[in-house]
């Protein structure tokens, strides 16, 4: 399908500004209910919850929120906006494919979405252990949207405000509503989900314009933020430009297929769809050189963003500039669509104008014709110090405003998507009097993302890495719902049928865990089935058996052909469990004492400075930091044995 | 989920009259029977016992034992006490003995104190005084660390810190960028085995400097060499000051090895005397041979014995060249002490470089580098993760061993961070595509 010359689909090719799926139709009962409407703003709404901005945090927080029961308002500018992918055409990917199955093993949407729209998904890291595996899925911006758009409207209690949030209401320092251009809506909890809306600036070479994305405005809540007393600070981001599919020299390319079994997100595997495939190019030389002659022209570089940028996803002045002996760096073109010629060249983020852009990607193999349909651009945006935030991800001064996504200094789909669902379900049971949702670094990337926003703060945009996780051998994608699905039944956050079936999947689980202790074999057994094993005459359970190399899955099913009997997905969980199960015995300890820790609630309010026996410097540290648990006091930097135990007076046990 | 159970010092620094060590955890009388071979005597009460190690069965102490089940106790766990010899062999044995057994680990600053907390033995004031405790605890473990070994634990702990944080980076990076950066995978096979195995043979050295301790106490042993008759016997006497070996004109005099315990300004020190290294079809001269040899191959220095005029013989850093009998020819020779047993010329001189070599080795103002059990535990449980990590086979499992000897080093100079890891990957990897 990508031949030379040849778009990706030929089939209704339109221009990259081409229409929204949902301009004009009405989609269930969450379309429009609620559109600008001269007269209406002197009625007064009243919701439970109401979330500001339709990205993937605000879908994910709407979501969680109406699955909990809450009336919602899903506020927005635009009535297409639900589902946009603002950056790169892909979901998914190391650290963040374990984002996405935990939103689904806790009820959420990204995943189910995602399987939509997807038009090709790989399982990167396949070679190395099971617990870096990421799944990662090419989508198709259009039916990400429109499948996005369906989902939410699912949920009759969520309502799409179209409209400019204006002001934030607050009585008595608690949350009582927002502002609108449209009128005024009534909620004691609110979710800010704003992205890079937040004071946005544009830049493209010395150019600068107000704007939270390209053709989309900018949000002055941030003012309202700081007069508030949050402390707020400025990240930069960018991303590339974008290409024609049809001006691209295709046969010169090498291209990167989808893996055959079309690994998939959600529990159901999603209809099957052809998989389009990406192009790989390299920039050269010549590239580099472009590059560094224009350096000044540069917005990053000729002084007009002084805000942090993230350093894993680089833009290209910065990789030529810091890693200088290079002769390349791989550029892979992705398909925003089936029937769309737009090709996103990832690597390629930059803030050069468009001039410079034209020049450097003409220098680049295959794309010396290649016509640029939107420029790349770097954006500066507010966003708030997250260690401002409760785990709840609710602002501890102010009860009942919460927030997620970039507003907490993050970057990406799936981090923003995860903090949402978190928001959301917490924002909810603030409206309904519940119990909030809680997700420690033992159970979830999605604690571990918690917990270092609250506790660290962060220096530049924060995205989801495996190292960041000390459990990570626990934290898989293959045993997501076994981790956190119990937590989302608890929290009504998935519904009676996905509960049914997950206690059935709990018991197959269980009985096949007992099947594998119950057969044993001898090593002169293994032998003669010609498994290498070591002679010692012990027998041992299969379990047991499949904690050494040579005891490969297949071997086991040869040794004992019961084990046919299990589902294969649950075998091979149970195969992973058996394979690290030495590694995950030596950190129970490190589990139960991370709990015993984390189990002491460290009193609201705290003033470290009347604390006896804590020196200024650890004050001073934890006052900047403010932990909720004497375990998170513990994760500061600098924060002493001694110093913990100067804390112990002021911590409670958690309920 | 498990509790650990954890043993440490409760009293004052050894050496002192008695120490007294805390074992408190569900293991705690289990340790006290694993050491005392015997069932714990009841409860709150004290009885005399042996301590053993239950490895070897070599004595470590006569103790007073004393234990407290729990809850009623002062951590609100199974708690047993020992009173020892305050001698800082006798602690540092008994501690080894201690963690050596399953479930058993040092205590970290503080973790008493947070037990009988978390379990309801203390109330807030006492807690909020024992704060100012654990600070100066921490403290003095630090600068017992860094400062009393002369920073040179430090510098070390913190270059393999940081050498552990390099290749873990690299393993990170392979896990968590390899999608994006098709090169740091293959960087991190040809790098990894070659640093690990570097890393490993280091710590090896260091966990056998441990046994400098030992040295302290047991003395050094210098091995005087030399072939038959060239007047090693007579050496010995005149540096020790003692009529011990036999002395004779006749070859072959000395029979076994003979031990003399000397004094170098502080240190102990061992002279052994061998039989004269030579062929011979006397049974029992091929005996004390075959042993003089194994002294030598053990001996912290030798020195290698000749009379003036005869031919050098090869030799190391460990051997010195002792040219005796140097009142007969005056000859002198390169890199040798001349010496004459007989009038003592040179003897003085000898023992003075001797002795400033066993203050080198030993360095008695300062303890061994790895005396203290925790900094033994923090570097061994570093080396079987290096070694672990070299074998893995999963890059998963190998990144995780890192993982472990990071964690073990911060132990000794400061906790690795994941932020650490992360500054590593983007400063040497362009990341991202």
């Amino acid at each position: 399908m990508f031949r030379n010359g040849s778009t990706p689909s030929p089939a209704r090719a339109k221009s990259a500004e081409s229409t929204s799926p949902l301009k004009g139709e009405v989609v269930g009962p969450f379309a429009i209910q609620f559109v600008a409407k001269a007269g209406y703003a002197r009625a007064m709404r009243s919701f439970d919850v109401i979330i500001v901005g339709a990205g993937h945090a605000g879908c994910e927080a709407a979501a969680a929120a109406a699955r909990r029961g809450a009336r919602v308002a899903l506020v927005t500018m635009r009535v297409d906006d639900p589902g946009t992918l603002s950056c790169n055409p892909a979901v998914g990917g190391i650290g963040k494919g374990h984002l996405v199955c935990e939103i689904d093993a806790l009820g959420g949407i990204m995943g189910r979405v995602t399987d939509r729209a997807s038009l090709q998904s790989r399982l990167l890291n396949r070679s190395k252990g099971p617990a870096v595996h990421g799944p990662r899925a090419q989508v198709d911006r259009k039916r990400y949207r429109a499948a996005m758009a369906e989902t939410l409207a699912e949920f009759p209690n969520i309502t799409l405000v179209v409209a400019q949030a204006e002001e934030l209401l607050v009585e008595s320092g608690a949350i009582t509503g927002l502002r609108t251009a449209v009128g005024t809506l009534a909620a004691s909890a609110v979710v800010l989900t704003t992205g890079t809306f937040l004071g946005g600036i544009l830049h493209r070479g010395d150019q600068r314009e107000a704007g939270g994305r390209d053709g989309a405005a900018a949000s002055d809540l941030g003012a309202a933020l700081r007069a508030m007393g949050l402390p707020v600070a400025r990240l930069k981001t960018g991303t590339p430009p974008r290409l024609d599919a049809r001006s691209i020299d295709w046969g010169r390319l090498e291209m990167q297929r989808g893996d055959e079994d079309r690994p998939h997100f959600a529990q159901n595997p999603p209809p099957i769809t052809p998989m389009l495939p990406c192009g790989i190019t390299r920039t050269n030389p010549e590239t580099h050189r472009i590059i560094r002659e224009n350096l000044d022209q540069s917005a990053l570089y000729g002084g007009h963003i002084k805000s942090v940028g993230p350093r894993y996803c680089p833009s290209i002045e910065d990789k030529v500039v810091r890693f200088g002996d290079r002769d390349g760096h791989q550029i892979f073109l992705e398909p925003e669509g089936y029937d769309d010629i737009t090709i996103y060249p990832n690597g390629l983020s930059t803030s050069l104008p468009l001039a410079v852009q034209e020049r450097f990607i003409a220098s680049i193999a295959g794309l010396e014709q290649a016509r640029i349909l939107r420029a790349g651009y770097a954006i500066e945006y507010d966003h708030v110090d997250p260690r401002a935030l409760a785990p709840t991800l609710g602002i501890k001064t102010i009860p009942g405003l919460y927030l997620a996504g970039q507003i907490n200094g993050t970057t990406g789909y799936e981090e923003a998507g995860a903090q949402g669902l978190v928001a959301g379900a917490n924002a909810a049971a603030h409206a309904l009097d519940r119990a909030p949702l809680l997700v420690d670094r033992a159970s979830a990337y999605i604690g571990v993302m918690i917990d270092d926003l609250i506790t660290h703060g962060v220096s530049e945009p924060y995205r989801m890495f495996t190292s960041r996780a000390e459990f990570r051998l626990r934290l898989r994608t293959d045993n997501a719902r076994e981790r956190l699905t119990g937590l989302a039944i608890a929290h009504d956050l998935v519904s009676g049928e996905a509960q049914a079936r997950f206690e059935a999947d709990q018991h197959a689980r269980r009985s096949a865990r007992t099947l594998l202790d119950t057969l044993t074999a001898s090593p002169s057994q293994l032998a003669r089935a010609g498994i290498e094993a070591r002679q010692d005459g012990v027998i041992r359970s299969a379990f047991a058996w499949l904690r050494f190399p040579a005891v490969t899955r297949e071997a086991a099913l040869r040794l004992w052909p019961e084990l046919a009997a299990i589902d294969p997905q649950l075998l091979d969980s149970l195969v992973v469990d058996a394979n690290y199960a030495s590694y995950l015995e030596r950190q129970d300890e490190d589990v139960a004492s991370f709990r015993r820790d984390e189990a002491l609630q460290l009193v609201n309010g705290l003033d470290y400075a009347n604390v006896p026996g804590l020196s200024h410097e650890m004050a001073e540290r934890l006052r900047a930091a403010q932990p909720v648990t004497l375990g998170a006091a513990g994760r500061i930097p600098g924060i002493t044995p001694a110093a913990l135990v100067a804390l112990l007076p002021y911590t409670r046990k958690a309920a | 989920m498990t509790i650990a159970t954890i043993a440490a010092l409760a009293s004052g620094r050894p050496p002192s009259a008695i120490a007294v060590i805390r074992v408190s955890g569900p293991q705690a009388l289990a340790a006290v029977r694993a050491l005392t071979g015997r069932e714990p005597p009841p409860a709150r009460t004290m009885a005399l016992r042996s301590l053993s190690d239950p490895d070897d069965g070599s004595l470590l102490d006569s103790a007073l034992v004393v234990v407290f089940p729990g809850p009623n106790s002062a951590s609100g766990e199974d708690l047993a006490e020992l009173h020892l010899h305050g001698g800082p062999a006798v602690v540092g044995g008994v501690l080894a003995a201690l963690t050596a057994l399953p479930g058993v680990r040092l205590a970290e600053a503080g973790e008493f104190t947070r037990r009988a907390f978390a379990n309801g033995r203390m109330d807030l004031a006492q807690v909020e005084g024992l704060a100012d405790l654990v600070a100066a605890e921490t403290r003095s473990q630090r600068d017992q660390a860094l400062a009393l070994a002369g920073g040179v634990l430090s510098r070390l702990a913190d270059g393999w810190r940081s050498r552990c944080i390099a290749i873990l980076a690299e393993a990170e990076a392979a896990l968590d960028f390899a999608e994006e950066e098709a090169d740091v995978a293959a960087r991190l096979e040809d790098m990894a085995a070659v640093q690990l195995r570097a890393l490993a043979a280091e710590l090896a050295a260091l966990l056998a400097d441990a046994g400098r301790g030992a040295r302290i106490h047991d003395g050094l042993t210098i091995a005087v060499t030399g072939a038959p008759n060239v007047g090693k016997s007579s050496l010995i006497n005149a540096l020790s000051g003692r009529d011990v070996a036999i002395v004779t004109p006749v070859a072959g005099t000395t029979r076994d090895a003979i031990e003399v315990p000397m004094n170098l300004d502080g240190v102990a020190a061992m002279l052994i005397d061998t039989a004269g290294l030579r062929d011979t079809d006397d049974a029992v001269e091929q005996e004390g041979i075959r042993r003089a040899r194994a002294r030598v191959a053990a001996a912290d220095l030798v020195l290698h014995v000749i009379a003036a005029g005869d031919a050098e013989p090869p030799r190391d850093a460990r051997h010195w060249l002792i040219v005796n009998k140097c009142d007969l020819t005056g000859v002198a020779v390169a890199d040798a002490l001349a010496v004459s047993a007989l009038t003592g010329a040179g003897i003085a001189d000898l023992r003075r470089r001797l002795s400033e070599w066993a203050q080198a080795v030993v360095r008695p103002g300062e303890p061994p580098l790895l005396s203290r059990a925790r900094h033994r535990a923090a570097f061994a449980d570093a080396a079987a993760a290096i070694a672990d990590a070299a074998m893995a086979q999963d890059a998963v499992l190998r990144a995780e061993s890192l993982r472990a000897a990071a964690q073990a080093f911060g132990r000794i100079a400061g906790r690795v961070d994941v932020d650490d890891v992360l500054d590593q990957i983007f400063s040497r990897f362009c990341i991202g595509k």
